[in-house]
């Protein structure tokens, strides 16, 4: 009954309306034993090192090709935690309803996250729902718990002069779904986005050495490993021509005059391995079928004349080198 | 001949100083994207030009739009570039976040659908660009009339090439040769730099916008300066772009720009105004115009601004003394700054030197 | 601002053409020169500006050759 109508101010009185929502749509879709206990928080256990991590979600449209907000926040939050090797176990959903959101739509998106939170393995502990004056819209925010196995010791910092940089996929996908959508261009090219739960395990029990992993998120790559660079102290080289980048979203770029070293992602990960170990590591990421399209693509170097601490540098197909800096401003939408 | 070839040669120039303009602001971000400077030999300097129409857009211009924005009933409708441009006080972004309405767009065709669902409001397109975009808005104005269309109008800030660097190489610009701008010449057609070629006696490639393309451009550049100095004539334009260009453009397009716009002079940043280089609607379309006469007035944010010795070739970005001090992308002080196609946001984002 | 890609048109009709661009379309304004399916054009603002000549390797060949004469 609910299913059919649309969220008003009485969703979130606290009342009768609010509860007839978490049963119908919330309750419902994750099944969780913590959860059905209705109680002001969580216990749940667990012990050891901790990691912790918080994101808010407001990405326009809802739904997009290749995701939509649910599946998103799920991947976006664990996909935090995995970069410091955490095991992600817990999640939880503030959700911040506009007036005139439909309760199907609502529901849709509920359904994803749950789904998705089953795929990566994290348990939905406790949520809250909150109604705001609006226009339909829809705002998440999570945060994510996991565990640090002993030993685990991933960090911006630990890059080594002679590792290898890897990527697990092609550039720029989520970013170009998103801008596609919000410019109306009919494309091929869907979201990325995906939790990375099976690569990182796979590396990391795998016994890969992995000194560093980060999201390639807003901010693309580029921002990404420069940020490295500079943490670590160390001269980060690419090679252009081995960065996986579609054919697709090369031309979406074209089009629009962007730079898909710079388009975020929701499902990549960057990897710093010691070189030795890049080809076992490769192997590693295409197994999993978010990684399919992983590559090698260039290698951290000790700081020198030529290659200053804290650079990035790219050598370009015709054999220039280019230097990266962060992200510029660019007046682009928001895009998780 | 093969582009190891073409690479050596530029590598291995030998011969006195050459300073070549890129005169396109498409091309200032393709040569720092392919780390073509690198790839020279120290002899040959490239230099930035005033190729990004909004880095060379007066700032009364910005806030005509500004002004326009906040007017109630109006909507002002933009590529994304423009809105961070500085105006005497704010930002079209900044105006927004007051109340102003500006909506980005990817085609100033968009413009339609939304006039067509809000009959009420009045949309003012920011109508930006060079021979490249001058086309676009043709047609768009050819729509306009054809449908009867009354809430559509074009605040203009139309520039043309030619006249501006007849005024740089009439001003005494230290400049040996052009990278033409390729799109530019899809319209203009490669004739359109052969009174330049000639009254000068400066080479003009007409260069397309991928790294051996660039480098081709190059190449030809540098060898007509070496030929120039055995006593051949210098003064020649060559299309190193033949794919899309044509000795005389798209005459099609060319017709339709001039039905509806009358060469003018232009108002830009920093160079002040320059005979011949603007177009305007013409007389008898002035009713769909928002006020684009008399958008003279340039002020600067900063009184250390280089912007307009910068867009001269006068100078590079990095020897402007603001430049990556006080002067970033995030805090542009000049217009070359904000565009992602400035000579200044590039030189930052790809730390040209 | 000058940003213009090459692209495959795949079907014409009114004052549009649909343009394809490795997976991406586009509905692109014709009115600037004449076109068909099948035709590569440039696309610029969201408008056809020019007919991209058939073959990628004339391009590359024509601008050797004029490198050659110079040479």
């Amino acid at each position: 009954m609910l299913q059919s109508g649309m969220i008003t101010m009485e969703h979130g009185s606290g009342g009768q309306a609010t509860g007839e929502l978490i049963g119908e749509v919330f309750a419902s879709a994750f099944d969780s034993e913590v959860l059905n206990r209705m109680e002001d928080s969580a216990v749940v256990p667990g012990s050891g090192r901790i990691a912790v991590t918080t994101d808010s979600f407001v990405v326009t449209p809802l739904v997009f090709r290749g995701g939509d907000i649910g599946r998103l926040c799920v991947c976006g939050t664990v996909n935090d935690l995995l970069m410091r090797g955490a095991v992600p176990r817990y999640i939880t959903c503030g959700f911040i309803l506009e007036e005139g959101l439909e309760i199907s739509l609502l529901g849709q998106v509920v359904k994803s996250l749950a789904k998705t939170a089953r795929e990566a393995g994290v348990e939905v502990i406790a949520g809250d729902t909150k109604v705001v004056e609006g226009n339909g819209g829809l705002y998440i925010n999570t945060t994510g718990v996991g565990f640090v196995p002993e030993g685990v010791d991933i960090a911006a910092a630990n890059a080594k002069a002679g590792d290898a940089i890897l990527v697990s996929g092609t550039m720029g996908d989520h970013h170009a779904a998103i801008l596609a959508e919000r410019l109306q261009i009919q494309t091929e090219i869907e979201s990325d986005c995906a939790p990375l739960g099976e690569m990182v395990r796979g590396l990391v029990e795998g016994g890969i050495r992995v000194r560093t992993l980060r999201d390639i998120t807003r901010g693309g790559l580029g921002t990404v490993l420069k940020e490295l660079a500079e943490a670590s102290g160390k001269c980060f080289v690419l090679e252009e021509s081995a960065i996986p980048v579609s054919a697709a979203v090369r031309d979406f770029c074209g089009l629009l005059g962007l730079d898909p070293l710079y388009m975020g992602n929701e499902g990549k990960l960057a990897a710093v391995v010691p070189a030795e170990q890049a080809g076992e590591a490769l192997e590693i990421l295409r197994r999993s079928p978010y990684g399919s399209g992983a590559a090698v693509i260039g290698r951290v170097e000790e700081a020198s004349e030529n290659a200053k601490a804290g650079e990035l540098l790219m050598k370009t197909p015709l054999g220039g080198v280019r230097k990266l800096t962060i992200l510029q401003g660019e007046g682009l939408p928001r895009i998780c | 001949m093969d582009l190891e070839k073409i690479k050596k040669y530029l590598k291995e120039y030998s011969g006195p100083e050459l300073k070549i303009m890129e005169v396109c602001g498409s091309h200032t971000g393709a040569i720092a994207k392919n780390g073509i400077p690198g790839l020279l030999s120290d002899r040959i300097r490239l230099i930035s030009g005033p190729g990004c129409p909004v880095c060379v857009t007066p700032s009364s211009y910005i806030d005509r739009l500004i002004q326009l924005c906040l007017t109630p009933g109006t909507c002002v409708v933009t590529f994304g570039d423009l809105m961070r441009v500085p105006g005497s006080r704010m930002s079209l972004q900044q105006a927004a976040g007051m109340g102003g309405r500006v909506k980005m767009v990817y085609s100033p065709m968009d413009v339609f659908p939304l006039a067509g669902r809000e009959p009420e409001t009045c949309f003012v397109f920011a109508a930006v660009g060079f021979e490249t975009t001058a086309p676009v808005y043709a047609l768009m104005v050819r729509e306009i009339l054809e449908e009867g269309i009354g809430n559509i109008k074009l605040l203009t800030a139309l520039r043309t090439m030619p006249g501006i660097i007849d005024r740089m190489c009439a001003a005494g610009a230290d400049i040996q040769g052009f990278l033409a701008p390729g799109h530019v010449a899809v319209v203009t057609g490669s004739r359109a730099f052969e009174p330049l070629a000639a009254k000068y006696g400066l080479p003009f490639a007409v260069a397309g916008f991928t790294g051996p393309q660039i480098l081709a451009a190059l190449g030809g550049i540098v060898r007509t300066c070496e030929e120039a100095r055995k006593g051949k004539a210098a003064g020649r334009v060559m299309n190193f772009y033949p794919s899309v260009v044509t000795r005389e453009g798209n005459e099609e397009a060319q017709a339709l720009v001039d039905r509806y716009f009358a060469v003018s002079d232009a108002v830009w940043r920093g160079m002040g105004n320059v005979t011949g280089s603007g177009r305007i609607l013409r007389e008898e379309y002035a009713g769909l115009d928002a006020g684009s006469a008399d958008l003279t007035e340039d002020h600067k944010i900063n009184a250390g601004c280089c912007c307009d010795r910068v867009l001269m070739g006068k100078m590079r970005p990095s020897e402007c003394p603001l430049f990556q001090k006080v002067c970033t992308p995030l805090h542009p002080q000049g217009a070359c700054m904000v565009s992602t196609e400035g000579s200044c946001y590039t030189y930052y984002s790809n730390h040209r030197e | 601002m000058c940003v213009a890609m090459p692209g495959r048109v795949l079907s014409v009709g009114g004052r549009t053409a649909l343009v394809d661009f490795n997976g991406n379309r586009v509905e692109a304004r014709t009115g600037l020169v004449k076109i068909e399916p099948g035709d590569n054009v440039l696309v610029h603002a969201g408008c056809i500006l020019q007919k991209v000549s058939d073959r990628e390797m004339e391009e590359l060949n024509g601008m050797l050759k004029e490198m050659d004469e110079l040479l």
